[in-house]
């Protein structure tokens, strides 16, 4: 657990195990599921798995600090509020390219701050995760349906709608996003001082601590980091639909988020942030979604399967430990 | 940390620690209810607030028995989501046959928590989330994702809208007595015991012979048992099974604990103090709504969430500065 060279390239059975359960929902999928071999339900796929998979990585992070983030949904739901109060507003109306920037650049600021705060209330003032980020968890998408008076917004602004709907060689945008965020992730976890500090946080605090490893400043950065994704993602929800009820983005992403990570082999202890496997996780949760769905069994059930493959994760993980 | 310590400590805080602040904080509240509001004392509020609010004291009892071990209960809300429609189901057979039947399924829902925590050691945060999502998931299955409207027929309707004795409202009364039998569980019976020294320190509680691993299932299912009465309020309250209802009461809950000054790293804390923590927050927004009548200022529902959480982060770093001064004094 407190080996840093971890999360990597390393076989370990816990990602075999979630490459497992990939190869085998894709087969029952080829067989059973028709038209699953479509390239429509590869894009389908790809555009609903990249916002897991933006928030799963920065939960990774967190939870390699020992750490969890409750407030990723409601992170989103404040972005995604305030993007299209800004560039609906009658300064971005007067000139559209600034007023697209700063659709995009003041939502993730403002999440940045959420990770800040949630950073600040972690590590200087001691208090439990959980219960750190329960404070933005309700506040967050309170403050995001006070911004918009609980209304929903209804918009058609083609390049900001880019980030949900765009393509490039003919996949998703956002696809290529996870993948260009998944590859920075993972030098900065494997390569960079943050990173190796960040695990030998999550590792041992205290002997992380003694050697004079600034605590506080790392636990901070990985919240803020996390924070930022959330943003982010919560920007592509209402990229995709043209619309933003601040009600509705990012309900329960947090969920999604914490099983994708740990499904991919985050340790919840913390020390390990298999950045790839966030992202494994985040497909497997979002093709699970998706065989329910295309064969008619309901949202509902979909909830009590998710419930399982996470009972399922982490008994795999506890299992291997002892 | 020993029982020993465990127990002089919650003595020692009795006398004027934690739990002080937050019977200080209540009465404080409710004298300035009183005296800027004509009816804050009057028996309509009053018996209103109590109804509303014994839900939120129910679950969050059930969870401060989790918390005190060190444990947390995710769940609580849509289990008594779920709960509220198994209620509405079985109204027709009576309050005897519904309260006791959703108690149960509470209960069974608790045992698979217990299940997951003790037998497969699975942390309890993840296993809870998981059965948080099965009972949301299985209240939507059951309910068919609609309101299942009770059996006004019945004598199920007079739980939450009746009166005890013309006084207290129903749900009120079994709160009351649910609160003071767990007060006493906890505080002297050997379980109780067990389930303090659990949070003081799992390994030594477990190795001077106590059985911890009972303990610790139990306090899941109290929980879940809990949550389950807390469905049967909601359901006897609003006449209807709400499927889609218990969303953040978990964070209410685990609030209310927290405000009332058990730790949540467990082993310190009480029951008295946990439903004192439920009152306050339900005060707060109780003296909200009646500043939003007077029309002084207008906040809409939205607004509220926002307070929530604000209270919640006034309380957690007054907490901590004290927890810290406690550590200290321990170390």
């Amino acid at each position: 657990m407190n080996a840093p060279d971890q999360g990597r390239l390393a076989l370990d059975p816990a990602r075999h195990g979630a490459a497992i359960a990939l190869a085998v929902i894709v087969i029952f999928n080829l067989i059973v599921t028709p038209n699953f071999f479509q390239p429509q339900t590869l894009f389908v796929n790809i555009s609903q798995m990249a916002t897991i998979a933006i928030v799963a990585m920065g939960m990774t992070l967190v939870i390699a600090t020992g750490g969890i983030d409750l407030s990723v949904g409601a992170v989103m739901a404040l972005a995604g509020a305030l993007a299209p109060l800004i560039f609906l507003s009658d300064f971005a109306q007067a000139n559209p390219a600034l007023g697209l920037i700063a659709a995009i650049g003041v939502p993730i600021l403002i999440a940045l701050c959420c990770g800040v705060f949630n950073g600040l209330l972690v590590s200087r003032f001691g208090v439990q995760p959980i219960v750190a980020t329960l404070i933005l968890f309700i506040s967050g998408r309170g403050l995001a349906q006070v911004l918009t008076n609980g209304n929903l917004q209804t918009f058609s602004h083609p390049s900001f709608s880019y980030l949900g709907t765009g393509r490039v060689l003919g996949l998703p945008f956002q696809g290529w996003l996870v993948l260009i965020i998944a590859i920075l992730l993972s030098w900065v976890v494997a390569r960079s001082t943050f990173g190796r500090q960040l695990l030998a946080v999550g590792g041992n605090e205290r002997a992380a601590r003694l050697s004079g490893i600034p605590v506080h400043r790392v636990k901070i950065g990985a919240y803020v980091i996390c924070a930022g994704l959330a943003g982010l993602a919560g920007l592509i929800v209402v990229a995709i639909n043209s619309a933003s009820d601040a009600a509705r983005i990012g309900n329960l992403m947090e969920l999604d988020a914490i099983a994708a990570a740990v499904v991919g082999g985050t340790l919840l202890q913390g020390g390990r942030a298999p950045i790839f496997g966030a992202i494994l996780g985040a497909v497997i949760i979002q093709l699970v979604k998706y065989t329910l769905l295309a064969n008619g069994i309901a949202d509902e059930v979909a909830l009590i399967a998710k419930a399982a493959i996470i009972i399922a994760a982490v008994y795999l993980q506890q299992a291997r430990k002892e | 940390m020993s029982v020993t310590t465990a127990f002089d400590l919650r003595r020692h805080l009795r006398g004027g620690g934690h739990s002080a602040g937050v019977w200080a904080a209540l009465a404080a509240l409710i004298l300035f209810g009183l005296l800027r509001y004509e009816n804050f004392g009057g028996a309509y509020n009053i018996s209103s607030f109590l109804n509303y609010n014994a839900m939120f004291i129910v679950i969050s009892v059930g969870m401060c028995f989790v918390i005190l071990t060190g444990g947390i209960d995710l769940s609580v809300g849509s289990v008594a989501a779920f709960t509220s429609v198994v209620a509405a189901y079985l109204s027709p057979w009576g309050i005897q046959i519904a309260l006791p039947g959703a108690v149960m399924a509470g209960l069974a829902i608790g045992a698979l928590n217990a299940f997951f925590v003790v037998a497969m050691r699975i942390p309890p945060f993840i296993a809870t989330l998981a059965t948080m999502l099965g009972a949301k998931g299985g209240a939507l299955v059951i309910s068919g994702a609609q309101t299942i409207s009770i059996d006004w027929g019945s004598n199920f309707t007079k739980l939450g809208m009746g009166k005890a004795f013309d006084l207290l409202p129903w749900t009120a009364v079994i709160t009351a007595i649910v609160v003071v039998g767990l007060w006493i569980l906890l505080e002297r019976t050997s379980l109780g015991r067990t389930v303090l020294a659990i949070g003081g320190g799992e390994d030594a509680a477990a190795m001077m012979g106590l059985n911890t691993r009972g303990a610790k299932a139990f306090v899941y299912m109290l929980s879940g048992g809990c949550a389950g009465l807390a469905g049967v309020f909601l359901a006897s309250g609003f006449g209807a099974g709400q499927p889609l209802e218990g969303i953040g009461w978990e964070l209410s809950a685990i609030a209310s604990v927290v405000v009332g000054g058990t730790l949540l790293t467990g082993g310190l804390g009480s029951v008295g103090a946990t439903v004192a923590g439920a009152l306050l927050l339900g005060l707060v927004f109780n003296i909200l709504n009646f500043e939003n009548g007077r029309g002084v200022i207008s906040l809409s529902a939205y607004w509220q969430m926002v307070i929530r959480g604000a209270f919640l982060l006034l309380v957690i770093l007054l907490q901590s500065r004290l927890s810290r001064a406690t550590q200290k004094e321990l170390s």
